[in-house]
């Protein structure tokens, strides 16, 4: 095998050549790092990488034989899900340094099953942002077009993967963290059903609308990540004891004569080259013997006010924990009279950025006294609105067809100073958080300028087997998930 | 003027279930600092709560107690507010869904019943606690309390005397007690205590503004606290002035109230629900299983008490309010003790030792049957009455059988006829003055001669023998005289 060619190759691939013997997890892992070490430099989809670190684990604890369903094989972990003894800062200053003493539950599973994790993919600061532009160490840049933000916030899981910087990776998706940078980079990203997966460990920006969930290459290997790391936790009160099939088994059995709803979209914003593309998915689809029928999704246009509503004040109380008391970056007082009121000011000031200043702000306004009905509590009637939505669209249908994101790609820079524009570019994700269901992306075209465009299906609480094999039908029929990115320096 | 104070009381309870309402971590006093702790309590960054069932289930079994509506779903909320004790910087409480309300408590005050509106009862998390005295520059903060299960149970503001407000607290804590959820310990913190009182003419309908005050650390603090707040605000209002709403602290050594913050200074506590946790659904075969596992209560204990031992309803009620008493008493009877000498014990001698050390009567250690025997010593007429008391002390302090004492220091009563007959000789040929004045009419003599003869036998003389012999013999020589 020569060097870098492990590092492109898809899960199911690798693991028939580790089990006829081909290859050996440490040929994996130095493909990965030698991939790493080439292009990490000028994408910045890693904060840090402790290669050494890595191949000392790899040795002292390999992977037993045969045993474990990811043996050997690297998934990158964004810098927001605990891994024990490893830094975890939510690409933020205030966290930085900090290593959890503690396993998330998602990392307890796969390493149960053998995989080789590799910390701390770039990503918004708190998981704040659509473009990984927000994070305090500085952007992710999408393999594609290196001009162009990755998405976000889990734009350094979406770039490893896409550049081959890694086999696959974990996201994390409050208003389509996974979703939207799957679409920017070209590969797959899987929001699953709110309560699929624990979110023990997950570092968290916005409870009840945040899911982990897998950034991978083709849509098998996001169902065999996903098999690995769904199903009820005691340590989650949220997860939902619901019996998790093999993914990857379901999908050798096609859907057949599947219903997919097409709503009608509001189309302020969103990209002619993109409505082309998701008509020309759509009729794809028809083509694999689909039906489609048309669904109406009301309150769509109300998401994004709701969402940042909801998920700014839960946001807001999450982050009250991080004050410098007990870790993480600590500012200094003078000391004396005041000096706690000071500190918490000092580090809270210095150790938080911008965008995560502002939702702070936002999240405490709406749910103070006073305000709190007016804000608050509309904004979950609204929810339950949303939710109600796609339970009813949901009964016409197996899966909605979506565009993912209104643009391809957007560039760096361009939407960093009108927020209001980059929370508008989430419309069509932040949907699913709301009503709790699950969502798929995965790549179904490309612009003019070679910019990757997604292509997003929902479906009903607990559906994901629904989800992948009308993902995996389509991925069959299609060749966009076989191309990569050139890079100029590749 | 004359004003009618308005009084309502909050008690916090923890709740002494094994492991803390939110994680695996033991509840358990006076550990090392932090050695109590997880990722949960410590709320670092990822983790999650996970209700204590049997927390739920304890704070049912007090709701039902107070005869309140339990709540059919519940659910937690965050209650939001930066200090240093509380890891996540927002306690997890109930606010809008509390697990149980409406309820009363009856209460006697000189006689009378009375029933005191419980507004809510809901679970919350303790909070830490903040360390100063160790550093002059420096403070230390230890987690163990932290996530604790603290049930606040809140009366309406039915109360109108301090002497209500006390009773009230004392007839609270008799049913926690019972109900086995807490130590009710107020030094250790296991159960806490914060008041509300306003004054309103006598006669009027409407309420006063509310004074809250805090730092009461014991029933004793808070009747003397609203005792000094009820003439203070009553001062203030003669005086032609306004109350403002704030909270005051109480100053136990200066006995007087301070003012701690304005109601500007309250703080905005931006409750939501607590997305971590779902709301639950109290199903009503738990609340009934709960119901009949429910135990013997205060009130029915005395009503039982008075109706099987020919009690009065004061020493019943006086009996039943702390349970340890309470078991005590029974555990007497059943050991052989009269009903009346043993209620006599508890309440009189018993009680008086608890008050004066000021110690909690569940801390002595005491077996019930060591009652009987000390009952039973003095009816058998092996102690005087004195000297039964002079052992109960020593039974109290040293944590001891009476039985066993009494063998070991040869405490026995001489009621020896022989023995009695010759300490009466000694004692009239002794005191020779003495029988003259007796035989002259001065029969207050006669005390004199008891007293040397108690003197003689070290206090061991059967006093009502010696009494007797003693007049006897007194007799004899006045009728052998010429």
């Amino acid at each position: 095998m020569s060097s870098g060619s492990l590092a492109s190759k898809t899960i199911h691939e690798l693991q028939e050549l580790l089990a006829s013997k081909q290859v050996s997890p440490p040929d994996i892992l130095e493909d990965v790092l030698a991939a790493i070490a080439r292009a990490n430099p000028s994408l910045h989809a890693y904060l840090s990488v402790d290669a050494d670190r890595l191949r000392r684990q790899l040795k002292e604890q390999p992977p037993s034989a045969g045993e474990g369903r990811l043996r050997g094989i690297p998934i990158t972990v964004k810098d927001n899900i605990c891994i024990t003894g490893e830094e975890t800062s939510c690409a933020s200053k205030i966290l930085a340094g900090f290593r959890p003493p503690y396993d998330a539950t998602v990392i307890a599973r796969l390493k149960r099953e053998g995989a080789i994790l590799i910390p701390r993919a770039n990503m918004d600061e708190f998981a704040f942002g659509s473009s990984t532009e927000n994070s305090a160490f500085g952007p992710t840049r999408n393999p594609w077009a290196t001009d162009r933000v990755p998405g976000g916030s889990s734009g350094g899981s979406a770039t490893a993967v896409a550049a081959d910087l890694t086999i696959a990776a974990l996201g994390s998706d409050t208003g389509g963290s996974i979703r939207q940078p799957a679409a920017f980079c070209g590969v797959v990203g899987v929001k699953p059903t709110y309560g699929r997966v624990s979110r023990y460990g997950l570092v968290a920006f916005a409870s009840s609308l945040d899911q982990i969930g897998p950034l991978a290459k083709d849509v098998t290997d996001a169902a065999i990540v996903l098999s690995v790391i769904a199903g009820h936790d005691p340590n989650d009160s949220t997860s939902a004891p619901v019996a998790v099939p093999d993914y990857a088994k379901e999908l050798k059995t096609p859907l057949k004569g599947a219903r997919l709803g097409v709503p009608v979209l509001p189309e302020a914003g969103l990209d002619p080259e993109v409505k082309t593309a998701i008509r020309e998915a759509i009729a794809a689809f028809e083509r694999l013997g689909y039906t489609t029928v048309p669904v109406e999704l009301p309150h769509l246009a109300q998401s994004v006010e709701t969402y940042y509503i909801i998920a700014t004040a839960e946001a807001s109380s999450n982050l009250a924990r991080y004050d410098g008391t007990q870790y993480g970056f600590r500012g200094s007082g003078n000391g004396g009279e005041g000096a706690l009121l000071e500190m918490h000011l000092r580090t809270r000031t210095d150790g938080f950025g911008a965008e995560a200043k502002r939702r702070i702000l936002l999240g405490t306004y709406v749910l103070s006294h006073g305000y709190y009905d007016a804000y608050y509590l509309k904004g979950m009637k609204v929810r339950t609105l949303i939710k109600n939505d796609f339970d009813k669209a949901l009964t016409r249908c197996d899966a909605i067809v979506l565009p993912t994101a209104p643009t391809p790609a957007f560039r760096i820079g361009e939407k960093l100073s009108d927020p209001l524009q980059m929370y508008l570019s989430d419309i069509y994700t932040i949907s699913a958080n709301l009503a709790g269901v699950p969502a798929l992306s995965m790549p179904c075209g490309f612009s003019r300028e070679g910019l990757p465009i997604g292509l997003q299906l929902v479906a009903a609480p607990f559906k994901e087997d629904v989800l992948l094999r009308i993902a995996h039908a389509y991925e069959q029929a299609t060749e966009w998930h076989r191309r990569t990115p050139v890079m100029s320096d590749k | 003027m004359s004003y009618e104070p308005v009084i309502g009381l909050e008690v916090h309870l923890q709740l002494s279930t094994a492991t803390k309402l939110f994680c695996g971590c033991p509840v358990k006093f006076g550990a090392p600092p932090n050695s109590q702790t997880c990722p949960v309590c410590l709320g670092l960054p990822g983790v999650l709560p996970v209700a204590n069932e049997r927390a739920l289930e304890w704070g049912i079994r007090v709701g039902i107690a107070l005869n309140c509506r339990i709540a059919e779903i519940m659910k937690f909320d965050r209650k939001q507010y930066f200090y240093p004790d509380l890891p996540k910087n927002y306690q997890i409480s109930q606010y809008d869904r509390p697990l149980a309300q409406q309820g009363f408590l009856e209460i006697f005050v000189g006689g009378q019943a009375k029933r005191v509106g419980i507004t809510r009862v809901h679970l919350e998390e303790d909070a830490g606690k903040l360390l100063h005295d160790a550093s002059q520059t420096e403070s230390f903060i230890d987690l163990n309390r932290a996530g604790v299960p603290l049930l606040e149970i809140v009366s309406e503001p039915d109360l109108r005397s301090s002497e209500e407000a006390y009773q009230y607290l004392i007839d609270l804590k008799a049913i926690l007690q019972y109900l086995d959820v807490s130590t009710c310990n107020m030094e250790e913190g296991s159960l806490r205590c914060d008041t509300n009182v306003s004054l309103r003419r006598t006669g009027a309908a409407a309420f006063g503004s509310k004074v809250e005050i805090k730092n009461l650390n014991s029933f004793r603090a808070v009747k003397l606290a609203l005792e000094h707040e009820i003439k203070r605000q009553a001062i203030l209002l003669d005086q032609g002035h306004t109350i403002p709403q704030e909270t005051r602290l109480w100053d136990a050594r200066g006995l007087k109230t301070e003012s701690m913050r304005s109601k500007e200074g309250a703080a905005d506590y931006r409750y939501f629900p607590e997305p971590d946790l779902v709301p639950f659904h109290l199903d009503r075969a738990l609340v009934d299983r709960v119901k009949a596992q429910l135990p013997e209560l205060p009130a029915q204990r005395a009503a039982r008490l008075q109706a099987s031992y020919q009690l009065s309803a004061y020493d019943a009620q006086v009996l039943v309010q702390d349970r340890t008493l309470a078991e005590l008493f029974e555990g007497a009877l059943a050991a052989g003790a009269k009903p009346k000498p043993a209620a006599n014990w508890m309440m009189g001698d018993l009680l008086a030792y608890a008050n004066a050390q000021g110690v909690e009567l569940s801390s002595l250690k005491l077996r019930p049957e060591w009652f009987a025997h000390l009952v039973e010593l003095v009816e058998q007429g092996t102690l005087s009455g004195r000297m039964a008391k002079e052992l109960f002390l020593q039974m109290v302090k040293e944590g001891r059988d009476p039985a066993q004492l009494a063998v070991e220091g040869g405490l026995r009563q001489i009621s020896d006829a022989d023995a009695l007959e010759r300490l009466a000789d000694e004692v009239l040929q002794g005191n020779r003055s003495s029988v003259d004045d007796y035989l002259k009419g001065k029969t207050n003599a006669l005390t004199h001669l008891m007293g040397q003869a108690m003197k003689r036998s070290q206090g061991k003389a059967n006093p009502h023998q010696m009494t007797e012999i003693l007049k006897r013999k007194l007799a004899q020589v006045k009728s052998s005289k010429p």
